[in-house]
C-alpha cells in the first residue's frame, strides 16, 4: 500500500518572490497522524493547499514532487484530479462556518458526498444519518434537518468532519481544525479525529499553531519555520527534548496551565480598590448576557476572567470599561482602558503610529513624547511613521498597548488581547505586560478563554459560566483546587494531555 | 533523517538566540491582507489598467470640449451650411434642420451637462454622507428618523419626484441640480450608513470613545477617512446617474431650453428627422453614451482597486 503522502524536496513561491516553502521532504503512511506545526507565514497552510491542488493561480512549484496515495495530482488531467479529491483526499479548515453552505439543510449537504459517489434515494438518506451518528450526533435526524447556523462551532465542525469521513479518503487534511473551538469542544474534536483515524486506516495531515496539541495528538510532529522542516521526529521527544534552538524557543514560549507563574516584582497594593461592582446586569431583550455580578479589583491586581465563548466575559469587560449600557453600579478609580484582541482592527488604519500615540497621549493627559511611549513597549522609532497595514501583528499590538498607557491611567481591561498572535509573540506581549503593570503600577482585567495564558499573569480569577460568576479566588487556589464543579470541567479540558510527564520543560 | 540532521541543514535567516518571532520578518512578507491605503500606491495602480484610462481620456476630452468651444471658433448657434447634410469632409457630423454644424453643437452641448451632473453629483455626495455618518454612528432614533424619511423619497418614482420638483421652481439649469441632489442624496446617505455600521463594530472607534474623543472627532477624523473610499466609488456611479439624469429631463423640455446644443435636447428636438438624417440625433445620443459610460469604466475601476 503506498503511502497517504509523499512530499519530496517540494519548493513553492507566489509569483518571483523568495519561495515560501523550501525543500520540503515528508512522509505519512497509511493511519498515520502527521503533525505540522508552525507560527504565521511560515508556509504551513500553502502545504495544505498544495496537497489537493488548491494553490492560488499565482504560486507555483518550483521543484519537487508530491503525491497523495501513489498519484501525483499535479500530473492529472481535470476529470483524473476531480476523481482524486473525490475519493482519496479529504479536507476540513479552520473555520466550519465558511466551509458549509449556509443555504443548504446539513442532511442535503452531506448527501452530496454519497451523491458524488451514486450512492441514491434510501440509502443515501441511510448513509448520512449513520455518517452523523458516527462523528458523535446522538440525534442524527433533527441535526439532518437543520441549517448550518443553528449548530454551534463544534457541531458545525462535526459536519465538516462527517463530509470528510463520507469520502472516505486516503488521506485527511486538517487545517487548525479547532482554532477558534472552546476548549471542551476542541478536546472533543480531536478525540473524534483521533478515533476516525483508527477506524479509517487514513494518514492524517494536521497542522496547527499549537505544539501541545499537536504533540498530544500525533504519532510524528514536523517543526516548519519560514518554510523549511527544522525538526522532525516522535512526537514526544520533538516536545520533550527539543534539538533545534527554534523548536527550543517555541517550546519554552507556550504559557503553561500547570505552572506556577513567575513572582511578581510588585504586589498588589492593600486599600481602597480601583474598581467596584455590584449587581452588574446586561441583558439583550430577555435574554440576560450577564447577570448579577460582583467584583472588585485591587490597586496594582491582575484580575484575570476565564470562561467560554458566550459566557459573558467579554461583556462584563466591556460594561466596566464603559462602552456598553447595563444596569447595577461600577466604581472605577481613574479612567479605563481598553486593549481589544483584533491587532487588526484596534487601530485606525489611516493614521501613522505617531498620529496615533499623540493624540492618546494629550486626550490622556500624559507627559511622553510618541517616541518614548513607543520605546517602552519595545517598539523602534523607524516604527513611528508606519501605518498599521505595514506593521505586523505583534507591532500592532504593541502599538494598542501603547496607547492604552498614554496617561496615567487605574485599570486596563484585556480583551483576549493576546488571543490572535502566534505564540512566541503571545509570551513576549505578555512579558510586557507584566512590566507595564509592575512600572506603572495599573490594574488588570485580564479577559481570556486560555487558561494557561490567565495562569501567567493573574492574582485572582473569575470563572464565568451563562452570564454568572461562578467563582472567584486567587489564581493558586482556582488552579490547583477549584471549588466549583464548571472550573474543574475546563481545567480537565484544558489541562494538555501530554505524552508523558513535564519535568523535562520545567 | 535524523532531528540532528535536519537542524544542521536547516539555515534559517536569522540568529539562534532571536528564534523566535521574527516580527519585523514577519511585516514583511506574512501580513499578505494588507489594507489597501488611499494615495499610496492607488494611483499608479489606476493608471496600469487600460478601462480605467480611457475612461480618464474620454472624460478629459467632453471637459476640455465644453471649456474650450469658444475659443476654438466652433458656433453651434448660427447656420453654418445648407440643412440637413450628411456628414462631409466641411461638416464633419452633418448639419441640422437649421443648416446649424452638428460638430459644433456637440461639442458645445458637453458644456450644460458638465455643469449640471458635477455640481448636482457634488451636492448629493456631500448632503448624503453627511447623513450617512450620522444616521450610522448615531443609530437609534436619528437613524430611524432619517432612514424612514429616506424611504418616504423612495417611495415616488424617482423620475417623478425630479419632474415635481423641476417643474414646481421652473426650468433652470439651477433647479435641475437642486432637483437632482435631492433625489440621489438619499441613496448616498445608505451606502454610506452601511459602510459606517461596518467601521463603527471596530475597536479602533471604540479606543476612541475610550480616550474621551468627541463624537464630531469621532465621525469626521476616525470614521471618514475609512469610508472615503466608499464616498468617492458612491459618488462616482452617481455621476455617472446624474449624466443620464440631466439629459433625461432635458430631452423631456424640463432642462436647457432652446437654441441650447444640450445634448437630451438637441435629441429631443432632432428625433423626428431620424429617418433621413440620422447624424442629427445619434451624435448627441453617441456623445451621453461615451460619457455615461466613460465615467462607469471610471467608477468600476475605482471600486476594484480601493476595495478589495
Amino acid at each position: 500500500m503506498s503511502p497517504a503522502l509523499v512530499l519530496d524536496d517540494l519548493t513553492i513561491a507566489y509569483g518571483e518572490r523568495a519561495p515560501v516553502v523550501r525543500g520540503l521532504s515528508l512522509e505519512i503512511a497509511p493511519g498515520e497522524a502527521y503533525g505540522l506545526v508552525g507560527e504565521s507565514g511560515s508556509g504551513k497552510s500553502t502545504v495544505a493547499l498544495a496537497v489537493a491542488r488548491y494553490l492560488p493561480r499565482v504560486a507555483r512549484i518550483v521543484s519537487g514532487s508530491l503525491r497523495v496515495a501513489g498519484s501525483d495530482p499535479y500530473a492529472l488531467d481535470d476529470r483524473a484530479l476531480r476523481e482524486l479529491r473525490t475519493s482519496a483526499i479529504a479536507m476540513v479548515y479552520q473555520e466550519p462556518g465558511r466551509a458549509l453552505n449556509p443555504t443548504m439543510r446539513v442532511g442535503r449537504q452531506l448527501g452530496e458526498v454519497f451523491e458524488l459517489k451514486g450512492i441514491d434515494g434510501e440509502q443515501r438518506r441511510a448513509q448520512v444519518l449513520q455518517t452523523l451518528a458516527r462523528v458523535g450526533f446522538d440525534a442524527p435526524e433533527t441535526v439532518a434537518a437543520r441549517y448550518p447556523h443553528e449548530l454551534s462551532g463544534g457541531q458545525q465542525q462535526r459536519v465538516v468532519i462527517a463530509m470528510a469521513l463520507a469520502v472516505r479518503p486516503a488521506l485527511l487534511v486538517l487545517d487548525e481544525p479547532t482554532t477558534g473551538l472552546d476548549a471542551q469542544v476542541q478536546a472533543g474534536v480531536l478525540e473524534l479525529i483521533e478515533r476516525l483515524r483508527d477506524e479509517l486506516g487514513a494518514g492524517v495531515l494536521l497542522i496547527s499553531h499549537n505544539l501541545p496539541l499537536i504533540a498530544a495528538h500525533c504519532d510524528r510532529v514536523g517543526i516548519l519555520a519560514a518554510g523549511e522542516l527544522v525538526e522532525e521526529g516522535d512526537a514526544r521527544t520533538v516536545v520533550e527534548r527539543p534539538s533545534h534552538p527554534y523548536t527550543r524557543a517555541l517550546v519554552a514560549a507556550v504559557p503553561r496551565i500547570d505552572a506556577p507563574p513567575p513572582a511578581r516584582d510588585a504586589p498588589p497594593v492593600e486599600g481602597a480598590p480601583v474598581v467596584h461592582v455590584r449587581g452588574l446586569t446586561k441583558r439583550y431583550g430577555a435574554h440576560a448576557a450577564v447577570r448579577d455580578v460582583d467584583l472588585e479589583i485591587g490597586r496594582g491586581e491582575v484580575f484575570g476572567l476565564v470562561g467560554e465563548s458566550g459566557s459573558g466575559k467579554t461583556t462584563l469587560g466591556r460594561a466596566i470599561a464603559g462602552l456598553t449600557a447595563h444596569d447595577g453600579d461600577v466604581r472605577l478609580i481613574g479612567r479605563p482602558q481598553m486593549v481589544f484582541q483584533s491587532p487588526d482592527a484596534s487601530l485606525n488604519p489611516r493614521r501613522t503610529v505617531r498620529k496615533t500615540l499623540a493624540r492618546a497621549i494629550r486626550k490622556l493627559g500624559g507627559d511622553q513624547t510618541p517616541a518614548q511611549l513607543a520605546e517602552q513597549v519595545g517598539l523602534g522609532p523607524e516604527l513611528l511613521d508606519r501605518l498599521p497595514g505595514e506593521l505586523s501583528g505583534g507591532q500592532k499590538q504593541r502599538v494598542a498597548i501603547a496607547r492604552a498607557f498614554a496617561g496615567p491611567i487605574g485599570l486596563v481591561v484585556c480583551d483576549e488581547a493576546t488571543s490572535a498572535l502566534d505564540v512566541s509573540v503571545q509570551a513576549k506581549i505578555l512579558d510586557l505586560l507584566r512590566e507595564l503593570q509592575s512600572s506603572r503600577g495599573v490594574s488588570y482585567l485580564f479577559v481570556s478563554h486560555d487558561l494557561a495564558v490567565v495562569r501567567r499573569l493573574a492574582d485572582r480569577v473569575g470563572v464565568m459560566y451563562r452570564g454568572e460568576l461562578v467563582e472567584v479566588g486567587d489564581a493558586e487556589q482556582i488552579f490547583t483546587a477549584p471549588q466549583h464543579p464548571y472550573t474543574q470541567a475546563i481545567l480537565a479540558a484544558a489541562i494538555t494531555p501530554e505524552p508523558s510527564s513535564h519535568e523535562a520543560l520545567t | 533523517m535524523s532531528a540532528e540532521g535536519l537542524a544542521q541543514r536547516a539555515r534559517l535567516p536569522y540568529d539562534a538566540d532571536l528564534a523566535l518571532a521574527p516580527e519585523t520578518v514577519a511585516a514583511g512578507g506574512a501580513d499578505a491582507a494588507r489594507p489597501v491605503v488611499a494615495g499610496r500606491g492607488v494611483a499608479k495602480r489606476l493608471l496600469r489598467r487600460p478601462t480605467f484610462v480611457i475612461g480618464v481620456a474620454v472624460v478629459l476630452f467632453w471637459a476640455l470640449a465644453a471649456l474650450l468651444w469658444q475659443r476654438l471658433g466652433f458656433d453651434p448657434y448660427a447656420p453654418a451650411g445648407a440643412p440637413l447634410q450628411a456628414p462631409s469632409s466641411e461638416h464633419l457630423l452633418g448639419t441640422d434642420n437649421l443648416g446649424r454644424d452638428m460638430l459644433a453643437r456637440v461639442l458645445a452641448g458637453a458644456r450644460p451637462t458638465l455643469q449640471v451632473a458635477p455640481l448636482a453629483t457634488l451636492l448629493a455626495t456631500a448632503a448624503g454622507t453627511a447623513l450617512g455618518l450620522v444616521a450610522g454612528y448615531f443609530r437609534g432614533v436619528v437613524d430611524d428618523l432619517l432612514m424612514r424619511s429616506f424611504d418616504v423619497l423612495y417611495a415616488f418614482p424617482g423620475i417623478i419626484a425630479v419632474l415635481l420638483v423641476s417643474s414646481a421652481f421652473g426650468h433652470s439649469l439651477l433647479t435641475l441640480v437642486i432637483a437632482i441632489a435631492i433625489f440621489f442624496t438619499p441613496i448616498v446617505a445608505r451606502t454610506v450608513r452601511s459602510a459606517v455600521l461596518v467601521e463603527t463594530d471596530k475597536q479602533y472607534v471604540e479606543a476612541a470613545r475610550l480616550q474621551g474623543e468627541r463624537a464630531s472627532w469621532i465621525v469626521f477624523r476616525e470614521i471618514l477617512p475609512n469610508v472615503l473610499p466608499t464616498v468617492v466609488v458612491e459618488g462616482t456611479i452617481r455621476l455617472a446617474y446624474a449624466i443620464f439624469v440631466s439629459a433625461g429631463l432635458s430631452f423631456l423640455g424640463l432642462g436647457a431650453q432652446p437654441p441650447s446644443p444640450d445634448w437630451g435636447l438637441v435629441v429631443s428636438q432632432n428625433r423626428i428627422f431620424i429617418q433621413n438624417a440620422w447624424w442629427c440625433a445619434a451624435f448627441p445620443a453617441l456623445a451621453i453614451a461615451t460619457l455615461v459610460v466613460s465615467v462607469n469604466l471610471i467608477a468600476d475601476n475605482l471600486r476594484e482597486v480601493t476595495h478589495r
